[in-house]
């Protein structure tokens, strides 16, 4: 049941996706999460997605995974749209007790549903076609100028690297355990709410003494391969911007250059 | 079975740990005379040489493992690293990626998720410069067989394939000797199988020193030299044949000897006109067929 977990999922592959710098993706892909807030137009939204869309099919990765990977977002996409047909006001197209419907609101509701759509996309397009230690060496390379205000930059991503690799091992854990208590005739899948959060202590306290003890053990074998912070430190993968990755910003500076005007030239809905 | 490594220097042999009367104890509140848990130990291991460390749990052999590579420190006594003392401050990054160590839970000592960065990470450390670090893992992953996973992740792999990447990992530092804490406990027969091959032929191909420490007395047969330590002191060492020859002296130390040196004892003891120091399983079908043929 816990392996359905895909954070950070990685999918292994050849595509050109996979193969952009992972520094530029990173940058990019935060680029896009904010450049599609940015039109306030049919056209403009219409843009982003055929991006997404386009980058999709150039990632080579299933369609069927994009859309369970967006399966977990659907009932806060479906709040957040409710909230948005009955609250904002406008011209009332519907009214019963004390909720309006709004055209308005229809509008602001399908817009915020194709830009979370599109942004939680775009983050897992990262995740899918980015290997997590590369993600965490983009980080790590990206924030490397905070050095000088003595941000730990090489410790959050050496974190992120050993928490990422130990995702799947503590997931193999939990499931062991909680065999190993249900064989002792713990109940964990019936009762209300608070029961089973009762239920889950069983799991939790060996879960935390166990990481205890894996940290511990870890703690050594980085010790024993002479680890000593992040001084000194060469890196086996070097990153080279190559002609695609300028190729992959000039499209998207492109992008956001095109959904200005549209807002500039096209006749807003919201 | 020497391993080339074992003569330098116009056949003068070269010591790659020297230990001069070691004490150690670990701090802890309250603690009396029975917390010693190294007392007194001088033991020199050659270059090239393949020992293995016997004795049961808490008689401190972890203790004096972790002393090779500057991980604990002396108490009293010394402990020389070739020439280095693993007491100098300066030196402790060069003992280590001298010293290599492999631990006992395949699990906790992969730090990346991929493989080949996993074994990247002790030369990244070192600062090698890059095109040389690849090739070092590149080395040490065909060194170990594991050349086709590089690309795979690490927590899918078999537990003995996780420990053939650990010891990829040591390898890439370029050490002298590994030292490995009981790599096999926590592995099934395959794994285990599969770990002592790779340490048995990196012993022999590349000569490289080998430290250790097991609960299987079938893999310490493999060794040229075995140490048996109890409580704190070294009680036994010689070569195998030497120390399992003795297996009354072990088995009251609760330990155990290798099954076939067992049998032959036992049938020893009732009067069978056997040897005693038999080791492998072979030496003992042919030593039954010797006195059957009689």
């Amino acid at each position: 049941m816990l392996s359905d977990i895909t954070i950070g999922q990685f999918f292994p592959g050849n595509s050109v996706l996979h193969r952009l710098d992972p520094r530029v993706k990173l940058i990019l892909v935060f680029t896009y999460i904010v450049a599609v807030f940015i039109p306030d137009n049919w056209l403009g939204l219409a843009l982003s997605v055929a991006l997404l869309l386009v980058l999709i099919g150039l990632s080579r990765i299933p369609p069927k995974v994009m859309i369970k990977g967006l399966k977990p977002v659907l009932p806060l996409l479906a709040f957040t749209s409710l909230i948005n047909i009955f609250y904002v006001k406008g011209t009332i197209l519907a009214e019963f007790w004390i909720f309006k419907i709004s055209l308005e609101g229809i509008y602001t509701a399908l817009f915020i549903a194709v830009r979370i759509l599109c942004l939680i996309a775009a983050g897992s397009l990262l995740t899918y076609t980015t290997s997590p230690t590369a993600l965490t060496d983009a980080l790590e390379r990206i924030m490397s100028p905070l050095k000088v205000l003595h941000v730990p930059v090489h410790e959050i991503a050496m974190m992120m690297t050993i928490a990422l690799r130990f995702i799947p091992t503590l997931i193999e854990e939990t499931d062991k355990i909680m065999s190993a208590q249900k064989a002792r005739g713990a109940d964990m899948e019936s009762g209300n709410l608070l029961h089973r959060v009762k239920a889950l202590i069983p799991v939790l306290v060996p879960l935390f003494v166990s990481s205890f003890r894996r940290a511990y053990d870890l703690a050594t074998a980085m010790e024993c391969r002479c680890y000593h912070g992040g001084e000194g430190r060469t890196r086996l993968k070097q990153f080279h911007m190559v002609l695609a990755d300028y190729i992959a910003v000039a499209v998207m500076l492109l992008l956001v250059v095109l959904m200005i005007m549209t807002n500039l030239f096209s006749s807003a809905v919201l | 079975m020497w391993g080339y490594g074992y003569l330098e220097s116009g056949g003068k042999q070269v010591t790659m740990f020297s230990v001069n009367d070691l004490c150690f104890k670990y701090e802890e509140e309250g603690a009396d005379e029975k917390a010693v848990v190294l007392d007194n130990i001088s033991l020199n291991i050659q270059k090239g040489s393949f020992v293995a460390l016997l004795g049961h749990n808490g008689c401190g052999k972890s203790t004096l493992a972790k002393h090779f590579n500057a991980m604990l420190l002396p108490l009293g006594g010394t402990v020389f690293v070739k020439d280095m003392d693993t007491k100098d401050e300066d030196k402790v990054y060069n003992i280590r990626s001298t010293v290599g160590m492999v631990l006992q839970n395949p699990d906790n000592q992969l730090i990346s998720t991929i493989v080949e960065e996993d074994v990247a990470f002790g030369p990244e450390n070192l600062g090698v410069p890059p095109e040389e670090i690849r090739k070092r893992v590149d080395n040490a992953l065909h060194a170990v067989g594991m050349y086709d996973y590089r690309l795979h992740a690490s927590h899918k792999l078999s537990g003995g394939q996780k420990q053939r990447i650990a010891i990829a990992g040591v390898l890439a530092m370029n050490p002298e000797c590994i030292v490995l804490d009981e790599p096999t406990a926590m592995l099934d027969p395959q794994g285990r199988h599969e770990v002592m091959e790779t340490v048995c032929r990196l012993h022999r191909e590349q000569g490289i020193t080998v430290v250790l420490i097991t609960h299987y007395m079938e893999e310490a047969v493999l060794a040229d030299r075995v140490v048996v330590m109890e409580q704190g002191h070294l009680v036994m060492d010689g070569t195998p044949r030497e120390v399992f020859s003795k297996a009354q002296i072990l088995k009251d130390m609760q330990l155990d000897v290798p099954q076939p040196t067992e049998l032959c004892h036992l049938l020893h003891h009732d009067g069978v006109a056997l040897p005693t120091d038999v080791l492998t399983v072979e030496e003992c079908v042919e030593a039954l067929t010797l006195l059957l043929k009689k």
